[in-house]
This record gives C-alpha cells, sequence and structure tokens, in this order.
C-alpha cells in the first residue's frame, strides 16, 4: 500500500469506524437489531451471493435452448424457481434478462442510485454506485465501455437500461466462440461480472496457461 | 427531487476506474454500516423509497463528497431520527438516553435467510386498464417535484417508445412521502439517444422505466396543456401486453 493511501494505518480507528460502531451499538441496546443477524447479512453478501451466482444462469442459458428461452421470457422464474436456481429475494424481486447479440449490446446502470441484480450479481462494485459511471452511462456508454478497454463495432446498437423502478436487469453476454463442447461449470468460469451488467464482454483465455 | 443523486448525463467526474478484484466491502466500517442499514430497515418503520429519498436528501455538496456507504450512514441516521426511534441527543452523545420505540423486534440471525428470500416485492394490481400500449409513442411530463421521483431531470418532457409493459408497481413518489402504495402500470419506454442528448452522444438508445403518470399520450398536444387525464374512458389503450 502506498504512504500516501487513506487507510495506511490499519491500527487507528477512522472517524467513520467510531460513528458506525457507536450506532449499531446503540440499535442494538435499543433492541432493533440483532449483532448476529448482521454478521449472517455480511457473511451472505460477502462470501455466498455473487456473481458466481449469474455466471451459473449464463452457462446453464449457453448450453440450454430451451432454458434461455424461459430466461429471456421470465427471468423471475428462471432464476429463482426450484427448476431453475433458487437465486431469489431482495433486489432480485423481477427479474429481466437482456441478450447480447451482434447487433445489440445492452448496458445497464441506475443514474439515480445504486439498483442491481443482488441475488446473481452480490452486492455493486464501488465503480457502478459512482458519478462517473452513473453520470456517463447514459450519455456515453461507448466511451465507458472504452473505459474498461471494450469497444464494439460501429453497426452494433448500444442500449442503456436505466433502474429507475423495482425491474432488475441481468445482460445475458455473447458465447464466446471456441467454447464448443464446454460442460456449464466451464463456461461458468468464464463469464464475468462485468459483461453481465454490460461492461465487459466474455472471452475465452488465450490458452491453458496464459495468465496475461 | 432535483437533488445530486440524479447524475444522468453530467460531465467532469473523469473515466470509470474499476478496481482489479475488488473487495465487497472496502472497510469494516462499511460491512457494519451495510448490515445496521438492512437490519434497521427490517424493523419496518419505513420502506424503500423512503429510504431512497433520505439519501437524496443530502445536499448536492454533501452527497457528491460522500462514498457511497457514507451515503447509506447518513440516510440512515435521518430515518432513525425522523421516525422517533433515536433520538438526535443519543446520535451525537453515542448514549442510550430514551427507551426503544414500542413495538420493534430484532430480526434474528435465523430468520435473515427468510426475510432476505422474501425481499421486498413491488407488483401489485390495479384496477384500471393501462392507458398505453407497446410502440405507442409518449412524452414524459416536464415533472420537478420537490419530493422523491424515479424520472430523471434528463428524460423529462421527452418523447420516446413504449417498449414493455410490466404490470402494476407500487408508486415511489406517494410511497416515499408515506402516502400510500397509489399502484400504477409501469412502463419500460425507449428515447433515442439524439432525443435525449442531441448529435453527439454515442447512446444508441436508453430505456428508462417509467410510471404511468410519468407520461402521456404524445400525439395528444392539448395533454401538455391540460395536464393529466386519468381515468378518461377514452384514453383506453388496451390491456395489459
Amino acid at each position: 500500500m502506498a504512504d500516501n493511501a487513506p487507510h495506511s494505518h490499519p491500527n487507528a480507528l477512522s472517524d467513520m469506524d467510531v460513528r458506525v460502531r457507536a450506532l449499531e451499538t446503540l440499535l442494538v441496546q435499543k433492541g432493533y437489531i440483532d449483532p448476529a443477524a448482521l454478521d449472517e447479512l455480511i457473511d451472505t453478501y460477502e462470501h455466498r451471493v455473487g456473481p458466481h451466482n449469474g455466471a451459473r444462469v449464463v452457462a446453464r442459458a449457453w448450453s440450454d435452448p430451451a432454458y434461455k428461452e424461459w430466461l429471456l421470457r421470465d427471468a423471475t422464474a428462471a432464476v429463482g424457481e426450484p427448476g431453475g436456481f433458487g437465486f431469489v429475494g431482495r433486489q432480485g424481486e423481477h427479474l429481466i434478462a437482456l441478450e447480447n447479440t451482434p447487433k445489440v449490446h445492452n448496458l445497464v446502470v441506475c443514474t439515480l442510485c445504486s439498483c442491481y441484480p443482488w441475488p446473481v450479481l452480490g452486492l455493486p462494485p464501488v465503480w457502478y454506485k459512482s458519478a462517473p459511471y452513473r453520470s456517463k452511462a447514459v450519455i456515453d456508454p461507448r466511451g465507458v465501455l472504452a473505459d474498461f478497454g471494450v469497444s464494439l463495432p460501429a453497426h452494433t446498437e448500444v442500449r442503456v437500461w436505466d433502474s429507475t423502478a423495482e425491474l432488475r436487469y441481468l445482460v445475458l453476454p455473447m458465447r464466446p466462440g471456441g467454447t464448443d463442447g464446454f460442460s456449464e461449470a466451464q463456461l461458468a468460469a468464464l463469464v464475468t461480472r462485468d459483461a453481465m451488467i454490460g461492461t465487459g464482454i466474455v472471452t475465452l483465455p488465450q490458452s491453458a496457461g496464459a495468465n496475461a | 427531487m432535483n437533488g445530486a443523486q440524479d447524475l444522468g448525463g453530467m460531465m467532469g467526474f473523469g473515466p470509470v476506474q474499476p478496481e482489479a478484484d475488488e473487495p465487497v466491502f472496502h472497510a469494516e466500517w462499511e460491512r457494519r454500516a451495510f448490515a445496521i442499514t438492512v437490519a434497521s430497515g427490517f424493523c419496518g418503520r419505513w420502506n424503500i423509497d423512503m429510504a431512497r429519498s433520505a439519501r437524496e436528501s443530502l445536499s448536492p455538496p454533501q452527497y457528491l463528497a460522500s462514498s457511497y456507504y457514507e451515503i447509506w450512514f447518513e440516510g440512515l441516521r435521518r430515518l432513525l431520527t425522523a421516525r422517533g426511534m433515536v433520538g438526535a441527543d443519543e446520535l451525537e452523545t453515542g448514549s442510550l438516553l430514551r427507551a426503544p420505540l414500542p413495538g420493534i423486534s430484532a430480526v434474528p440471525r435465523e430468520r435473515v435467510a427468510e426475510v432476505l428470500a422474501r425481499g421486498g416485492p413491488t407488483e401489485r394490481a390495479v384496477a384500471s386498464p393501462a392507458r398505453f400500449r407497446v410502440g405507442q409513442s409518449v412524452r414524459t411530463g416536464n415533472l420537478h417535484p420537490t419530493g422523491h421521483t424515479r424520472l430523471p431531470r434528463y428524460a423529462r418532457d421527452k418523447v420516446g417508445t413504449v417498449v414493455a409493459l410490466h404490470g402494476g408497481h407500487v408508486f415511489p413518489d406517494t410511497n416515499a412521502r408515506g402516502e400510500g402504495e397509489s399502484p400504477q402500470w409501469l412502463y419500460t419506454v425507449a428515447f433515442s439517444g439524439r432525443t435525449l442528448w442531441g448529435e453527439l452522444s454515442s447512446a444508441d438508445s436508453v430505456r428508462v422505466d417509467c410510471w404511468e403518470s410519468y407520461l402521456m399520450d404524445a400525439d395528444a398536444p392539448d395533454e401538455r396543456q391540460d395536464g393529466r387525464q386519468d381515468g378518461r374512458e377514452d384514453r383506453r389503450a388496451g390491456g395489459p401486453a
């Protein structure tokens, strides 16, 4: 860590550490919250729910045309029902899947806050919630894609979805070539969080062992 | 409210800066701020629209200078004091000075998964038929309410095309004020990048989810003068698509 980084003294409590701890203590004393429930909430979104969920959904849609049809028709059911994956609940109550094709590239943003499909992607990354992304995605999505190192053909339509309601959008990226015969697990390992937001595309590593 | 949260189309923030191998939380206090916010919401004294409205009530300078979880924390403090769950003196001193509000019991650890799984679906029945149909040209209202709204500034008084009808959903503008869910038909409306931003935008289309009262028939110019004409029989535009 650089010497001038803001968190270079891990033993010193920041102002926010002190303030948040004080409020947590007060809320526990009041009986409004259970400290063990806090740990459960943190563990849920730090370790259990995340983009690996969405990657499994994408991999199945790539592998199973009937599942893909279901996902595009009713993503809430295809993702949430037992015959799908059982990924349900908070910030994923009404899911919609958007299919990327050579003709249409979908990109999801929430300009007003940070709406994001938690059951399939977990909590959003900092950049998704930050002013640069929220301001720029709707006016210059190709510029945003360039920030991610992605360049699309000029003839591809760029469609931006601003999540202003309680509908949560999951992008179904294009399956990369050279993946014939891949298992769902192998495919899921290729799928990135950014590709499911629309700021990335899924690519096949050059070869096993090419880590660059 | 025309606050700092309404960021779409602003310039000057610089490039988006993704962080490689980003952790879910960047500090212990972020974990705790996230968790106490969600757990306090379980107490049922506010809804998600009130929570968003509280975060948006930060002044623009404070909002833009705050990190995401700092905004959440400040929003939580405002909600807790507004509902009388915590006194301003308690926030200031960090000491318990008053009895808790009656009737609130903490959600225990073993019920967290169930509460998260239930979530907060917003779909509701709406008695009247939908006014607009897929493919119809609509104009958004030139609406600048002082309270919470989900129609971004960049999409106001603009003509677009309905591309989806989603059923009835809780209306955030009233729900945020405690004036009821007042569910309305929810549509996705597609605007061309040129309509929103002129010639230079790299967006081909921007799609915004719009409640029915944000919209009017683009081919009925009298509506702009007369305002909304809710419930008029002759305005029926077909049922759910």
